[in-house]
């Protein structure tokens, strides 16, 4: 009997580019939230374990591969590793890899194709690399960080892919033509 | 309008859910008889000023919020989190 | 006419377009308006009520009579300004509201029968017989009345939405604005200037007046040029801010593509902006009134000030043989500009007696214009003095009857402006919007060199309040003539004199609201229109008050002004629905079998958000019913597949976790044993039912809970309004899971059999009894298994993470084919659940209780809970309620209908007999005939009665026979089995 067979949110779509910017579905390998328990002490459990900060409120931490991303008002979203054991002490440990679809969106207007969508201030001296907002995108409620000098990464729920996907390309192609 | 979430700042009203008075804050208890209950669900004040209501950050952070506004100017008095205020 | 050497057109640039056919030529630059002006066109349209002809009055956003409709089929544009219509190659305008045609209008007809239909004529006329209303009166004001129409087609075009944020935000870009967003852009605050017009500068680009020493505009330009070098200054032409909103939140519409004719690819007409400023600063300069007079409104009359604008800005001279009527020295101006550009100035009609000529021109003092001649064009004005009268042959009357500062925004919030003695007319009242400062003309300050300083002045104020250190301005010098007025609102006389044009509105009409007591401003403004027009009595508000409040003996202040709204100027429903229309209305959220369910040609029903299959046709199909019958019958014979993932499902953790779910569900769960699985039932506080589902024990802290797919978003608020706002010191995590698992039924007397065989071990009931959880692994793939049942038959719920999900059910799915089997969509759902009596929100709509439904017995007595106490209360515990019945046809009409209601024998059909309704019905291909559940007063007790449904709207009726909700297998002995 053949195995059952992995799907991304967007199927792997090939990245999009048009104008200035391009949206590319991202892996961010396991998703853990983690919602740390009544007068929990987690933040040094969690750097011993994962190398990153614990991060504060509108705040992610580490890098590619691993990120501690804010996720809400006492929660918080671990991408990339498997959560260690040690955590599931302090905090419920919820496996989230599944229910997400993480896209970058980068190039030099990407602040610009945003301001279409997210009702946020997301200007490099106010949104700086680092900062996270649980905010709108469009009409759905999601997850913005800015990864990069000119790249977010934006995550909506898993069955919203489509969506998210259209309305980005719907913002950038109206960027586009304003050139 | 404009509500200042006190953990994730000044956000447009689109991500707020809005509930209603913040008496819903005060459950009696189950033996309190008619009244005590009849004003905790049915009967609100309709004040031409300030009025204490509940919102929720749904499209933010998830929390609920006690907002205390002037329902004549819209002006934002204070935003607490539900969660201390009933601390 | 062109005037050469004049205005700030580029005459390299030719552009040929049409107007009612005929072509024309103007130059890159030009306003339509402007281009019909320099080609001769007066006569641009007919008036809204009378249908008079009309001209060009203003070269503004404010203007009331150049109304015409630009483009073809969808992308077509009615009502747009041709004062701020950008000319381009290949324009095509159409004038509107006039039929045959704009030179013969068969609806002129209402000008001559106007002394009939004047102020409240509709009110006094439309009102009997009151058969009339809709039928008679209704259509036949709609056809006589209103400008461009609607094409009726689907906009082609896109627009969209969008949000700025910034420290200051400047509110017009012209001698004011501009020093304002310079000196806070020089403080290094984050700067957003806004100007309705593609060119900044205001006034600067109309008048001949210098800015030290230089031409003002070009001080302008160097001035727009300073600022866009700045990082921190953001320039926004062609967007008028609409409104002032709370929060420091404004509305302004960009118009991005309507001077360039097509939008191109990809990109939008029009962008709704959401600016959001710590401060603002208004400086949108003034407008200036006319004078009413008899045949004011004839085409070739217009505002003083526009002339210079045509002249100075559009190198146009409206006239060959001007003249000029005013109560004010600015309108000398218009004079003195005219001549130097060599047009003709017949003279100069002041009502005031101590008037001083500022040039070489024909001056009457203490004299008025009582008449205009020529209907489709001016011809001659009649001028009234102390001595005599006199006709006078012009083509052009530039007139002024001062300037009202353009104090609409302050207004937005609920703001009543001040009367300003010195000037005749309104200022802001400080303060009246929060955060805003207001500056030059709008403030009343009229001169170059005061609105120069009074934008440095109101950055500085602002500055400060943000704690940035006010910058060293130089103040440039310019003119600081004073501004001498009389008021003159309008010249005594028979025949009638316009205030506003928009609307036809005379002073007549005012002065008559008056005499029939509609003496408030805001029922004299209702009673006669005026101010009513999309130009919101931009043009005609100061003047109209002032004439109520002289007929009404009154003063200004005391009269008082009607309440400026948003939007400032018209904007399209299209720019504020951006990111509503198709695809944009709402999210899409679709499972992870959608494509397989879509190729499987299965049509896709909408859920709330969800998309879900409706039935899965085979080829020989022909109606949804043979598809639904047949997928019943998989159920119950062999075993059928359906997505159940769109179930809200919500992780419940922490030591509190049993605590919270009996406090929210009506039963305990506090003594559910681990991997088992219990039904709950959720009530509002109110004690009516919110919700139903079951919920496991994956651990002694660990909880997952289902809800309805409808409900699943208002549920999980629900849980955190109790555990945030109810009880914080429970400890517990709730966390929403729904997407994270795709989750099937495997529902039939073969679903363990399916089952089997796809797992490392096998299952049977001493392992997986009815309402028992697990964990289990699908080759290799962690995931539950829930054995429970939503058709009655023996079944299960399996979940695994999401990426596997389209390939578990094209997997679930040919196992199913394979034992006589498939996948079964919403519609067989549906028909087997109320073959069981099972609820949905069709049942619980939030009016029902736990007793209407049969479900007492499920509020425990031992504990409290969400709703418990309110579920006792004498109205929702005595007799007389609907409860809920089963319903079966029991007449020759064997079909029932979902929302007909039901009547005992004997009563009519009315609402004061209605007995109950009809919430969900089905074919049920198992039973052989129609099913249907539904509330019957005190139903619970009447089974076995026979009463008439009766559906209005569809005009069905039979008798149907009440009885148990259950149709099949009452015992569960299928289920358990």
């Amino acid at each position: 009997m053949a195995d059952l067979i992995a799907k991304t949110p967007l199927d792997g779509i090939a990245p999009v580019t048009i104008g200035t910017c391009t949206v590319a579905e991202v892996g961010l390998g396991t998703l853990t939230s983690i919602a740390p328990y009544a007068g929990a002490k987690i933040a040094d459990t969690f750097k011993t374990a994962h190398g990153i900060a614990w991060p504060a409120p509108n705040r992610a931490t580490g890098k590619e591969g691993a990120r501690a991303i804010w996720f809400g008002r006492d929660m918080v979203l671990l991408a990339g590793p498997e959560p260690d054991k040690a955590l599931a002490k302090h905090a419920a440990l919820t496996d989230q890899s599944d229910a997400w679809t993480a896209v970058t969106l980068f190039g030099p207007e990407a602040e610009a194709v945003l301001a279409r969508l997210i009702p946020l201030d997301l200007s490099a001296g106010t949104f700086k690399r680092g900062h996270t907002a649980r905010t709108q995108i469009q009409h759905m409620s999601g997850s913005v960080t800015r990864i990069g000098a000119d790249m977010f990464l934006l995550m909506v729920f898993r069955s919203m892919a489509g969506t998210l996907l259209h309305d980005l390309e719907r913002a950038m192609a109206s960027v586009a033509a304003r050139r | 309008m404009r509500l200042r979430c006190p953990i994730c700042g000044a956000r447009d009203r689109r991500e707020f859910y809005y509930q209603g008075s913040a008496v819903m804050l005060d459950r009696p208890g189950p033996d309190a008889g008619e009244v005590a209950w009849d004003d905790y669900l049915h009967l609100r004040e309709n004040p031409a000023g300030d009025l204490e209501e509940l919102w929720s950050h749904d499209a933010g952070c998830g929390a609920w919020l006690k907002v205390t506004r002037n329902v004549s100017t819209h002006e934002i008095k204070s935003v607490e989190l539900a969660r201390e205020v009933k601390r | 006419m062109r005037v050469e050497g004049k205005g700030l057109i580029d005459r390299t640039q030719r552009l040929s377009f049409r107007f009612d056919g005929t072509i024309y030529r103007g130059f890159a630059g030009d306003t339509l308006a402007s281009a019909l002006l320099a080609n001769d066109v007066r006569h641009v349209a007919r008036s809204f009520k009378y249908h008079r002809p009309r001209g060009i009055l203003t070269a503004g956003s404010e203007e009331p009579n150049a109304l015409v409709t630009i483009g073809e089929d969808g992308a077509t544009d009615p009502n747009v300004r041709a004062t701020v219509q950008e000319l381009y190659e290949g324009l095509e305008a159409r004038s509107q509201n006039a039929w045959p045609s704009l030179g013969f209008d068969l609806l002129v007809i209402n000008d001559l029968a106007a002394p009939f239909l004047g102020a409240g004529f509709y009110y006094k006329t439309f009102m009997w017989p009151r058969a009339f209303w809709e039928k008679v009166y209704e259509p036949f004001i709609r056809r006589a009345a209103g400008l461009g129409a609607l094409s009726g087609e689907k906009d082609a075009d896109h627009y969209e939405k969008a949000y700025a944020f910034c420290d200051v935000l400047v509110i017009g870009a012209g001698p004011s604005g501009l020093m304002a967003a310079w000196t806070a852009g020089q403080a290094g605050a984050q700067v957003i200037l806004v100007d309705e017009d593609s060119l900044m500068g205001g006034r600067l680009n109309a008048e001949t007046l210098t800015v030290d020493g230089t031409p003002g505009a070009d001080w302008a330009d160097d001035m727009v040029s300073k600022l866009a070098a700045m990082d921190n200054v953001r320039l926004m032409p062609r967007v008028t801010v609409t409104g002032a909103h709370d929060g420091g939140t404004f509305g302004a519409l960009e118009r991005v593509a309507h001077h360039a004719g097509a939008v191109p690819k990809g990109g939008v007409k029009e962008t709704f902006w959401r600016i959001v400023a710590k401060r603002s600063i208004l400086a949108a300069g003034a407008i200036e009134r006319h004078i009413a007079f008899r045949n004011n409104d004839r085409p070739g009359i217009m505002a003083a000030g526009a002339v210079r604008t045509y002249l100075n800005r559009f190198g146009v001279s409206p006239g060959k043989a001007v003249t000029i009527f005013a109560n004010n020295d600015d309108a000398h101006r218009t004079a003195m500009d005219l001549q130097d550009a060599g047009v003709h100035i017949a003279a100069v009609i002041d009502s005031r007696k101590d008037a001083q000529a500022l040039g070489d021109y024909r001056l009457m003092q203490s004299a008025v214009v009582a008449g205009a001649d020529g209907r489709r064009g001016l011809e001659a004005i009649r001028v009234q003095t102390a001595s005599g009268s006199e006709k006078i042959a012009t083509d052009c009357l530039a007139v002024s009857g001062g300037w009202n500062p353009t104090v609409h925004m302050t207004c937005h919030m609920n703001g009543r402006p001040t009367w300003d003695e010195g000037i005749a007319s309104f200022v802001p009242t400080p303060g009246a919007i929060p955060g805003m400062e207001t500056a030059g003309a709008c403030n009343g300050a009229f001169s170059t060199a005061a609105c120069l300083a009074a934008g440095v002045a109101a950055a500085k104020t602002t500055l400060e309040v943000l704690g940035l250190a006010a910058p060293d301005i130089d103040i440039p010098q310019a003119d600081d003539s004073p501004y001498a007025i009389e008021p003159l609102w309008a010249v005594p006389g028979n025949g009638r004199a316009w205030l506003d044009f928009q609307n036809d509105v005379s002073v007549k009409d005012v002065k008559q609201a008056a005499q029939e007591n509609f003496a408030s401003v805001e029922h004299m403004k209702r009673y006669t229109t005026q101010g009513m027009a999309t130009d919101q009595g931009k043009n005609s508000n100061v003047a109209a008050l002032a004439l109520l409040a002289d007929a009404t003996g009154r003063g200004i202040p005391e009269t008082g002004t009607t309440t400026f709204r948003p939007p400032y100027t018209p904007v399209a429903l299209a720019a504020l629905g951006a990111g509503a229309q198709g695809k944009g209305f709402a999210p899409e959220r679709k499972t992870t079998s959608h494509a397989a369910s879509v190729a499987a040609g299965a049509p896709m029903i909408e859920a709330g958000l969800w998309y879900r299959p409706s039935y899965f046709p085979l080829r020989d199909e022909k109606t949804w019913r043979q598809s639904c019958d047949r997928e019943v019958g998989w159920v119950r014979s062999a075993v059928g597949i359906c997505d159940v993932s769109t179930l809200g499902k919500i992780d419940i953790q922490g030591p509190d976790a049993a605590k919270l779910l009996d406090f929210v569900y009506t039963n305990t769960f506090s003594t559910l044993k681990e991997n088992r699985v219990r039904y709950g039932l959720m009530l509002r506080e109110d004690g009516l039912v919110m919700d139903d589902g079951t919920t496991a024990r994956l651990g002694e802290n660990h909880y997952v809970m289902t809800t309805t797919t409808a409900a699943a978003g208002q549920v999980m608020r629900h849980l955190e309004f109790v555990t945030q706002a109810l009880h914080p010191e429970w400890d517990v995590r709730i966390m929403s899971v729904t997407e994270q698992w795709a989750q099937f039924a495997v529902a039939g007397p073969q679903s363990r059999e399916l089952l089997n065989g796809l797992f490392d071990d096998t299952i049977d009931d001493s392992k997986w009894p009815f309402m028992s959880c697990g964990l289990v692994t699908v080759q290799g793939v962690k995931g539950r298994l829930f054995r429970i049942s939503f058709s009655g038959e023996h079944a299960y719920e399996l979940a695994v993470p999401s990426r596997y999900g389209d390939s578990l059910f094209r997997l679930l799915v040919a196992r199913a084919e394979a034992l006589g089997g498939g996948a079964y969509g919403m519609e067989a759902l549906n028909v087997l659940r109320i073959e069981k009596g099972f609820i949905t929100h069709a049942e619980i709509d939030g009016r029902v209780t736990a007793q209407d439904i049969g479900m007492e017995r499920m509020l425990s007595k031992k504990k409290d809970f969400i709703g418990a106490t309110m579920a006792q209360r004498p109205g929702l515990t005595e007799t007389g309620r609907a409860q809920l019945v089963g319903l079966k046809p029991a007449g020759p009409v064997k079909q029932l209908t979902a929302g007909a209601h039901i009547y005992a024998d004997g009563q009519e059909p009315v609402a004061e007999r209605d007995q109950g309704y009809v919430t969900s019905v089905g074919f049920s291909p198992t039973l052989g005939h129609f099913i249907g559940l539904g509330f019957v007063t005190d139903g619970l007790s009447r089974h076995g009665d026979v009463l008439n449904m009766v559906d209005h709207v569809r005009g069905i009726q039979t008798r149907v026979e009440l009885c148990d909700p259950v149709f099949f297998d009452p015992k569960g002995e299928r289920t358990r089995g």
